[in-house]
């Protein structure tokens, strides 16, 4: 619909404006993108594959050979080029914890809408159940349901049990968040205009609460993305994840057990390290700009906006 | 021998720095006086100026806002020229202030008699019994058991919260008194318990007030001299009966005529379904305010002069009469007017 | 106005139980109840504006809410041109709410509020069409919102369609909320205080449309207010409420000129005056509404009245008919 289409560009206009002079912003999203943009096009970015040995001049491959004009990240314990390995680990580490937070945040918010909207039992119920899997620390749980899954010989690749994992278990800090602002969303009095209409449950979550959190949702969404990142690497770490897909975290996963720190081969470790830090702060710090600035109740009250309104509360008794 | 007045406010400009560079005048050329024991109305709608003036004697702009111009007299001291840490002295000692949010000005999680003693010991070096002392006294003129000064603000009703207000602005016996919109969020039989209190406290402790709202009702009850605002000006400003009476600006005097008056209305509901009088359009924004006379878009009986020149404030009273009846309009023949 | 009656309400309780703690439960205590709306009975006749004052915790907006279904009732009847208004869908003569919904509208009190801040006038206004399934097609829909839009004095309409509420002002907004109560051409409207919170000279406007929609349509109005001044001009009979009951109704200027009920003519009595020159005898009650929990026995007023007896202390009056269509539930009223 032309409407639709020219209300967006204008919204998108307006976002930009002020998204555009937040330094901080500007960085997270900078981080964000040159990763994804890395993960993209990693076969033009590196003269070889990962699994590649690259042998000096007499065939032998060169093992922990540092960074040169060969392999500007140096080669790992076989002679396989960091370098290369980092940039397909992207791959994996961003497409795990990508999806990990998308069902996560997904989870999350289904619980937080219905819990928040229907109250009562609805309400108590999915709240105990977030309760319990609140209280259970989160990493030890993950770490006994991918250990048990993976014996279970299920047939699942090792990447979609972590991301499963995650996915189920990330969720309740989401859905706590997002129910208490239903809960005021839907107090609210346009809420109860349209019940005065006759607007059922479904359509006043499609078009008031809905439009309501979706800012939130997305500002939560970033940060939930870069904490999944975390754990995926974290689990990958401790050699959950898939050795012949290795992310950043089977990196070092890898770099622990074949002594590159031993051997001194800093450029085995730190790269692996860095990148996770440089999404991970991508997403914290583009998450936290996106939730200021999408922020409800900070694009509604536009001081230029209408001067004429009388802000009295007429609360009688209070 | 005329009294000097209390607060003598003169020329007073204050401009806001808006968030695209663009500078609002709230205020411009502001001046009126309050003599003691009196109480003085500012009257007019949203984004008339009248919170600003307030603020602006108080210094209590906020980061983005600054008197440009303009003396404010306190008991003959301007209290522009003085240093923040001077300036302290005098806001709750010598002028206190309350406001329309009873919710929003006291601590939800401090007992309320709490609050109050604290006001009490920030500004005197007294010892805490004497403090306390005061408390029950305070509590005890407006009307509250001294009993509750243990209680938190939600415990209390909105007519208590309000009075608790008054008792927290009288802690230090100022002499002056702003109240902004007190009674605006309170029922009618509430709102008038708290008006006969103020008007009580008024006669008991000689206090001088300063009553800002956009009830002409309750101006009319409360106020010896009123001061019409309109876009940040005075547009007249004189003894209540004069105003009220005789109004002489067009604002004013439509203003009258599109406020529901019970009088009126008990005639006019005779004749059931008769429209009320309207001023068309709305307030000017501050950032965008129309040359010549503020009010000329809206006005009936604009003429040419009056949207290139701002009109200066004349006297309306009758000659040999005392008193004094300004008004800011060209189709007015009134006396130049030297001091104001 | 014809004699028809639009809206007959009969002995309306709106009660709401208090939530109870464990140990209430657990002591099978009978949940304490808010009594909002207390046994409310009244009429409107069509293109009659019947004005529902009184301070809050009356209950005057929860019998607004009820008529519209934003709150159940406990008991009672409601009477909608002449048919009964089913609560629970089961009564196969009486009209479902859905129906009734299509011809009462509300106008809320807060117009910023009431409005969507994320959507534009567009939506916003065709949100009733929207929610019945009632436009065909997007052409329709906007056609609809037009006219509504120019009805209520945003012209030239187009230029509002793409809008959001906070790029208008308070009066303007409000339109906005009468445009969309407009647009299904409801023969009843519930207007909650509708010009609390603006301006006073944009009240006017706003209350001089109301007016021009009833000349024009017929609509007739509840409309609910604190604000005595508003009323006088506007409602052709008024009524008026404390805890949870009427305690006076008749024609608007009877009551205004000769009120019955001692709590009437205190609020009359108090509502401030723009005359200077006024000298009145205000009576200002002590003390605040109590709470609609616990009620005091016999009369609910008597605790605060100034001309209490003691037969007010033991029985609680209904409202007994007086002159000239007046009623005062008032032992002493004449």
């Amino acid at each position: 619909m032309n409407e639709s289409w020219v209300l967006f560009k204008r919204n998108l206009r307006n976002f930009w404006r002020i998204f555009s002079h937040n330094k901080l912003g500007l960085l997270g999203a900078f981080l964000v993108f040159t990763a994804i943009f890395v993960a993209v096009f990693a076969p033009l970015l590196t003269p070889y594959a990962p699994t590649d040995i690259i042998r000096d001049a007499n065939g032998r491959g060169m093992t922990f050979a540092p960074p040169s004009a060969h392999g500007p990240l140096g080669t790992d314990d076989a002679g396989r080029d960091i370098w290369s390995q980092l940039v397909y680990g992207a791959r994996i580490s961003l497409t795990v914890g990508f999806l990990a937070g998308f069902m996560a945040m997904f989870v999350g918010s289904l619980f937080g809408i219905m819990a928040g909207y229907f109250s009562g039992r609805v309400d108590n119920v999915l709240m105990r159940i977030t309760d319990v899997l609140l209280v259970i620390p989160d990493l030890p749980l993950m770490l006994i349901l991918v250990a048990t899954l993976r014996q279970m010989d299920l047939r699942i690749s090792p990447l979609s049990v972590l991301i499963v994992v995650i996915g189920l278990l990330y969720w309740t800090s989401t859905a706590r968040l997002i129910r208490s602002q239903v809960l005021t969303i839907k107090e609210r009095q346009f809420v109860d205009r349209a019940r005065a209409f006759g607007a059922g449950h479904w359509y006043i979550i499609r078009k008031h609460i809905l439009p309501q959190i979706m800012p939130l949702i997305v500002a939560n969404t970033v940060l939930i993305l870069s904490t999944a990142i975390l754990i995926e690497s974290g689990l990958a770490f401790l050699g959950l994840g898939d050795p012949t897909k290795p992310s950043w975290g089977t990196m070092l996963n890898f770099a622990f057990d074949r002594n590159a720190v031993t051997n001194g081969a800093w450029w085995f470790y730190l790269p692996p390290g860095l990148a996770i830090v440089w999404v991970t702060l991508g997403c914290v710090l583009l998450g936290n700009v996106l939730e200021e600035l999408l922020n409800p109740r900070l694009t509604e009250h536009h001081l230029e906006g209408d001067q004429n309104m009388i802000a009295i509360k007429r609360k009688g008794a209070e | 021998m005329t009294i000097q007045p209390l607060l003598s406010v003169r020329h007073l400009t204050t401009e806001f720095q808006l968030a695209n560079h663009q500078v609002a005048r709230a205020l411009e050329n502001v001046s009126f006086d309050v003599r003691p024991g009196q109480t003085l109305g500012l009257v007019g709608e949203s984004g008339c100026g009248k919170t600003t003036t307030l603020m602006s004697v108080m210094r209590l702009l906020p980061a983005s806002g600054r008197i440009t111009e303009g003396n404010i007299y306190f008991k003959g001291t301007d209290l522009l020229t003085l240093s923040e840490r001077d300036m302290r002295a005098f806001r709750w000692k010598e002028i206190a202030i309350i406001f329309q949010g009873s919710m929003n000005a006291l601590n939800p999680v401090m007992k309320v008699g709490d609050q109050i003693s604290e006001a009490i010991l920030l500004h005197n070096q007294t010892e805490r019994e004497a403090a306390e002392q005061r408390v029950g006294e305070l509590l005890e003129m407006v009307g509250i058991q001294r009993l509750r000064r243990n209680q938190y603000p939600f415990q209390y009703s909105g007519g208590m919260r309000q009075r608790a207000m008054i008792a927290m602005a009288l802690a230090c016996s100022p002499a002056l008194l702003f109240a902004d919109e007190p009674t605006t969020a309170l029922d009618v039989m509430i709102q008038a318990q708290v008006l006969e209190l103020l008007k009580q406290i008024q006669i008991n402790l000689g206090l001088t007030i300063v009553l800002v709202t956009h009830d002409l009702g309750v101006i009319a009850e409360m106020c010896d001299e009123v001061v019409v605002m309109y876009g940040g000006k005075v547009a007249e400003y004189g003894p209540a009966e004069l105003i009220y009476n005789q109004p002489q600006h067009p604002y004013t005097q439509r203003l009258l005529k599109a406020f529901p008056d019970l009088n009126r209305a008990t005639e006019a509901a005779d004749s059931a379904g008769q429209d009320l009088v309207t001023i068309p359009g709305s307030p000017p924004r501050l950032n965008a305010l129309p040359p010549g006379c503020r009010f000329n878009p809206r006005c009936q009986e604009s003429v040419d002069i009056c949207t290139q020149f701002a009109p200066d404030l004349v006297n309306m009273a009758a000659p040999g009469s005392s008193a004094r009846h300004l008004a800011a309009c060209h189709l007015l023949n009134g006396m130049k007017i030297e001091d104001l | 106005m014809s004699t028809e009656l639009i809206l007959e309400v009969n002995q309306l309780y709106t009660l709401f139980p208090m939530r109870q703690s464990m140990m209430d439960l657990l002591r099978h205590r009978t949940p304490e109840v808010v009594r909002a709306v207390d046994g409310v009975s009244f009429w409107l006749q069509k293109g009659e504006v019947l004005a529902l004052v009184g301070e809050s915790g009356c209950g005057k907006t929860t019998i607004a809410r009820t008529l519209i279904g934003l709150e159940n009732s406990t008991s009672g009847e409601i009477l909608f041109k002449g048919q009964r208004v089913s609560v629970n869908g089961k009564d196969k003569q009486a009209i479902s709410l859905k129906q009734l919904r299509q011809r009462v509208q509300v106008v809320f009190q807060d117009p910023y509020e009431s409005l969507n801040p994320r959507a534009t006038i567009l939506d916003i206004v065709a949100e009733p069409l929207d929610v019945n399934g009632l436009a065909k097609d997007s052409r329709e829909r906007v056609a609809h919102v037009k006219i509504a839009l120019e009805e209520v004095g945003l012209r030239p309409a187009e230029d509002y369609l793409l809008r959001y509420p906070h790029e208008l002002s308070g009066g303007q907004r409000q339109r906005v909320v009468i445009a969309g109560a407009m647009v299904l051409e409801p023969e009843l409207l519930l207007a909650d205080e509708p010009v609390s919170m603006l301006d006073v000279s944009i009240r006017a406007e706003i209350l001089n449309l109301l007016n021009a929609l009833r000349r024009s349509r017929g609509i007739s109005i509840l409309f609910i207010t604190h604000d005595l001044g508003t009323v006088g001009h506007f409602a052709d009979r008024l009524a008026v409420m404390y805890l949870g009951r009427i305690v006076e109704i008749g024609p608007t200027a009877e009551v205004l000129k000769n009120p019955q009920h001692p709590y009437t003519k205190a609020l009359l009595s108090v509502v401030p005056m723009p005359n200077p020159n006024l000298r009145r005898k205000m009576v200002i009650l002590s003390g605040e509404t109590p709470n609609p929990i616990n009620l005091p026995p016999g009369c609910r007023f008597h605790p605060r009245c100034p001309m209490v007896k003691e037969a007010c202390k033991v029985s609680d009056p209904p409202l007994i008919a007086l002159e000239h269509a007046h009623q005062a539930a008032c032992l002493q009223a004449t």
